[in-house]
């Protein structure tokens, strides 16, 4: 198994088990931890990809993985206020309660 | 080289498996952290140090610290942290979803003919990157600062009680 | 000073004028109603004299006024104004007579309501007369024909609330309607074959030699002409007007109307028009004459009818209680000795009997009209009696007219005229039937009078009617005299020994006759006149009536056949049983096919009406609003099945997202890569 399949089978994991995590679990904390995760597979993917892709002189793979984290940064925080504001409103942050959206 | 590779692989995807099994909240915030600096090891191992400087410097160094200050702000009492794992077939449907999810994706790579290029380290320097940063892709620089400071400045709106008027001031 | 054809037509206008003025005038306007009519009759009497004068300067003209009514395609209706003799003569009778009848009106009217109304419509009818009498065209005679017809039943029901007076006033305009049915028959048929109504147009009037000669020759089936049948047709109008058997039942009942709308209409003038009519279309009727293969002459129908009618008028009059009824059974029968006169070939005598009886039997309807006023309205002359001794210018009057109508020989009008009558029957080459009719009524005629005289003015009153009766007023007594002067004077112009009225109105001089040729006929009439005289006086007059429950004398005599004759020969029982229940018969199958079959057919669209409306509404609500509803509802059903997808939970979408890529990954995989 070359290096590049070796990475993208790790990635792929690591994928697998955030997915796994944000499903399971009902606390709204840990789903957002496992979406954490899955975006973090997903930088992995790119620096694998840059790493051993087919150009690799380019540092696209790289810009691109700093903006990615920016973009999960902002999220993350937005995430976090919406806990926060679920919190005040149900004084638990039980995810299947949240459910106002319910058609 | 592809010892170290599976090593960091292994590290990585056994704290995150822990992470996401912890009854404590705690526990797993601070597990995860460490899957995220396992994170920050491959980018190291792949060359990429300036990605694996900004992993850790806002994965471990910052949003750690908020995910922190959301458990603390959310817990009712010391003992209600975080119910575990949501009972039997939840969980199991959870971890077949995860399963089919990982199932696929390995076969896909396996059987593709990812002819990787045996090349040297490719060498980026931070002056490149900044150069870029400035050049083709400021456009791209100047709307991620401007989504952060609209980001973060609503999630101060709705973590302060949603419709106060005046916004505190300084982004972090 | 004369008047020429031209303006004819003033002399039936002025009447006119005056009904017109009478139809707006109030109730109270009696003065102006009354004075509007007679000063009209005055003025179409003073016209006709004028046109008399006119006519008499050249006898043998037909002096002719025709102007064009209205253009119908290729030709024009056009009407005419006539005058000649026997139109001025007959529009003097007619203006003086219905002066002198408007005159007494006045009296006689006085303590009626509806007085006005009374002149307005006699006006009407005397323009409508005059207008029948001047015409020169078909058409405009029978447009006064009909216009007489409708003022005649607009008098007899003038006291309308009385239902008998109503009754009547329908028999005799659907009676006299049946006749003008042919009347009107026989002028479409003129007017197809000749294509003209214009009695005399310069040579191309109907009864100019030319056009008469065409007519004569066309041939109908069975040998018939053409103009015999058109004139039979014609004179079926003239047998309802005049009352001719067999549709003389209206006559009678026609007596409901107030005594001198009986004396105007019934006695002088309107019934007078139909022998006027035949009189007028002599040369038509008689046309068929000179041939001598034809099977039938119109002038043996119209004799026969005459004849039989004359009989028929009198005997039934000697049967009747009714005072008016007597008079006008009589007068039937003086009209069938007119339409025989017609028949047997004289219409100058027929013109002459025409004349006298209308001075005679208008004064012996106004003589009895003012008996009866007197006798506060008492009719049944079992109930009178005794009024010569009160009554004295009335009874002197009224015997003047009986002798004038029984034909007391020399003196009187009626005796002349109707010797005329008889000699023209006696000279028939066909049959001498009719004489004897004629000479059998002379015999009725004066028997029947002579019993009227005598139970009304002779003896004592036989109830209180007449027990308080006193002498008419002027106004209504002046006027019977006026016309018994006539009856008596106009019978010497035309007495066999100076013909002057015959030659005027023939244009030819006749020669006189000493009195003594066709001697033995007179000496005949005048015993028959004496005989029945004398058996009426003999039954009445000698030992007259004492109390109204006597029974009388010709009753006593001859009982089955009193009643008989009393019941008006049950003619009208006849008419109802047979043409009464036709006619129902007729008018319930009619109203059969009103109600059911159109109705039917009415109802039939109505209920398509309502089937379409019920069928629309199903379609609409079953079948359009059903689909839309069933496609909105299944609309909202899929919305509502999508929206169960919207479960509000996190987890289930993130769920749904990874079988999704599963499954699409999958299909890449296993399906190519492409």
């Amino acid at each position: 198994m070359s290096p590049l399949q070796l990475c993208l089978v790790f990635s792929s994991v690591l994928f697998a088990v955030g997915l796994a995590g944000a499903l399971a679990r009902s606390n709204s904390i840990l789903v957002l931890l496992g979406i954490e995760l899955m975006l973090n597979a997903a930088n992995l993917n790119f620096i694998a990809f840059w790493r051993y892709g087919p150009s690799p002189s380019s540092a696209i793979g790289v810009i691109f993985v700093i903006f990615a984290i920016a973009v999960t940064a902002a999220e993350t925080a937005v995430g976090l206020a919406l806990v926060i504001s679920i919190y005040r409103h149900q004084q638990n942050i039980r995810l299947q309660e949240a459910s106002h959206l319910k058609g | 080289m592809n010892a170290v590779l599976v090593l960091i692989a292994l590290v990585t995807v056994g704290t995150a498996v822990a992470a996401m099994s912890r009854r404590s909240l705690l526990h797993s915030v601070l597990l995860l952290t460490g899957s995220w600096t396992g994170v920050a090891a491959f980018y190291l191992w792949a060359g990429a140090e300036f990605a694996a400087f900004a992993q850790v410097l806002i994965y471990v160094g910052a949003i750690s610290m908020a995910l922190l200050f959301a458990v603390l702000l959310t817990r009712r009492s010391r003992v209600d942290l975080a119910p575990g794992p949501a009972p039997g077939s939840r969980a199991l449907y959870a971890i077949l979803a995860g399963g089919a999810v990982a199932g696929v994706l390995v076969s896909a790579v396996a059987r593709g003919s990812l002819a990787a290029a045996r090349s040297p380290t490719p060498a980026v320097t931070v002056s490149q990157l900044g150069s870029l940063l400035m050049g083709p892709y400021a456009a791209t620089l100047l709307v991620v600062g401007v989504l952060l400071t609209v980001a973060l400045i609503g999630a101060v709106v709705l973590a302060a009680g949603g419709g106060g008027p005046e916004k505190p001031g300084g982004a972090p | 000073m004369n008047l020429s054809a031209a303006h004819l037509w003033l002399i039936p206008a002025l009447p006119l004028l005056a009904a017109a003025v009478g139809s707006v005038t109030p109730r109270r306007g009696r003065r102006l109603a009354a004075g509007a009519a007679i000063a009209a009759m005055l003025g179409a009497l003073l016209l006709s004299i004028l046109a008399l004068r006119a006519a008499l300067a050249d006898p043998s003209a037909h002096l002719t006024s025709n102007f064009s009514w209205f253009d119908l395609g290729n030709g024009a209706v056009r009407l005419g104004w006539l005058l000649d003799p026997l139109n001025a003569f007959m529009c003097v009778m007619v203006s003086l007579v219905g002066l002198l009848i408007f005159i007494f009106s006045v009296g006689y009217m006085e303590g009626d309501e509806d007085f006005t109304r009374f002149f307005c419509f006699l006006s009407l009818f005397a323009a409508a007369m005059l207008c029948v009498v001047v015409a020169n065209s078909l058409l405009l005679l029978f447009i006064g024909w009909e216009l007489v017809g409708l003022a005649s039943y607009l008098l007899i029901g003038f006291w309308f609330h009385k239902p008998a007076a109503a009754a009547a006033a329908k028999k005799a305009f659907i009676t006299t309607r049946i006749g003008d049915i042919g009347f009107l028959l026989g002028l479409v048929w003129l007017y197809d074959t000749t294509g003209s109504l214009l009695l005399y147009d310069g040579g191309n009037g109907v009864l100019e030699t030319h056009v008469l000669g065409d007519l004569a020759s066309q041939m109908l089936a069975g040998g018939i002409a053409a103009s015999t049948a058109i004139g039979l047709l014609i004179f079926c109008g003239a047998a309802g007007k005049s009352g001719q058997f067999p549709l003389h039942v209206w006559l009678p009942d026609a007596m409901e109307g107030p005594t001198p709308v009986s004396a105007l209409i019934h006695a002088a003038t309107m019934v007078a028009a139909g022998v006027f009519l035949i009189a007028r279309i002599f040369p038509l009727v008689s046309a068929d004459l000179e041939l001598a293969s034809a099977p039938l002459h119109a002038l043996t129908v119209v004799a026969g009818i005459g004849a039989i009618t004359a009989l028929l008028g009198a005997a039934i009059a000697a049967a009747q209680y009714d005072l008016k009824r007597i008079l006008a059974f009589s007068t039937v029968s003086q009209l069938g000795y007119m339409m025989l006169a017609l028949g047997v070939g004289s219409w100058v005598a027929a013109i002459f009997h025409l004349l006298t009886h209308a001075f005679f039997k208008a004064l012996l309807f106004l003589a009895a009209g003012s008996a009866i006023h007197a006798a506060h309205h008492e009719q049944d002359i079992r109930q009178l009696g005794g009024l010569r001794g009160p009554m004295r210018t009335t009874y002197a009057t009224f015997a003047v007219g009986m002798m004038a109508l029984a034909g007391v020989p020399f003196v009187f009008s009626g005796f002349w005229s109707k010797e005329a009558i008889l000699h023209a029957a006696s000279q028939w080459s066909v049959s001498q039937l009719p004489l004897y009719a004629g000479l059998a009524g002379v015999v009725l005629t004066a028997f029947y009078m002579t019993r009227l005289l005598c139970e009304v003015f002779w003896g004592a009153p036989r109830s209180p009617a007449p027990a308080h009766a006193h002498e008419s007023p002027a106004v209504m007594t002046l006027p019977l005299v006026a016309l018994a002067v006539g009856a008596i004077a106009l019978g010497f112009l035309g007495t066999p020994a100076w013909p002057w009225l015959q030659s005027r109105l023939t244009g030819k001089d006749v020669p006189a006759h000493s009195l003594l040729e066709g001697g033995s006929l007179m000496a005949l009439s005048v015993v028959l006149v004496a005989t029945g005289l004398g058996a009426g006086w003999a039954l009445y007059g000698r030992r007259p009536r004492v109390s109204a429950a006597d029974p009388d004398p010709l009753a006593a005599a001859a009982p089955r056949t009193f009643a008989f004759l009393g019941a008006r020969m049950k003619l009208d029982e006849l008419y109802a049983a047979t043409l009464g229940r036709l006619n129902s018969f007729g008018a319930a199958l009619a109203d059969i096919l009103d109600r059911w079959v159109w109705g039917g057919a009415v109802s039939l669209l109505a209920l398509l009406g309502e089937f379409t409306g019920f069928v629309n509404r199903g379609v609409d609500e079953g079948g359009l609003n059903a689909g839309f509803d069933s496609v909105s509802e299944r609309i909202r059903g899929a919305g509502r099945a999508y929206s169960r997808a919207q479960t509000g939970e996190a987890h289930g979408y993130l769920r749904t997202l990874a079988i999704a890529f599963v499954v699409l990954a999958l299909l890449v995989l296993l399906g190519g890569g492409r």
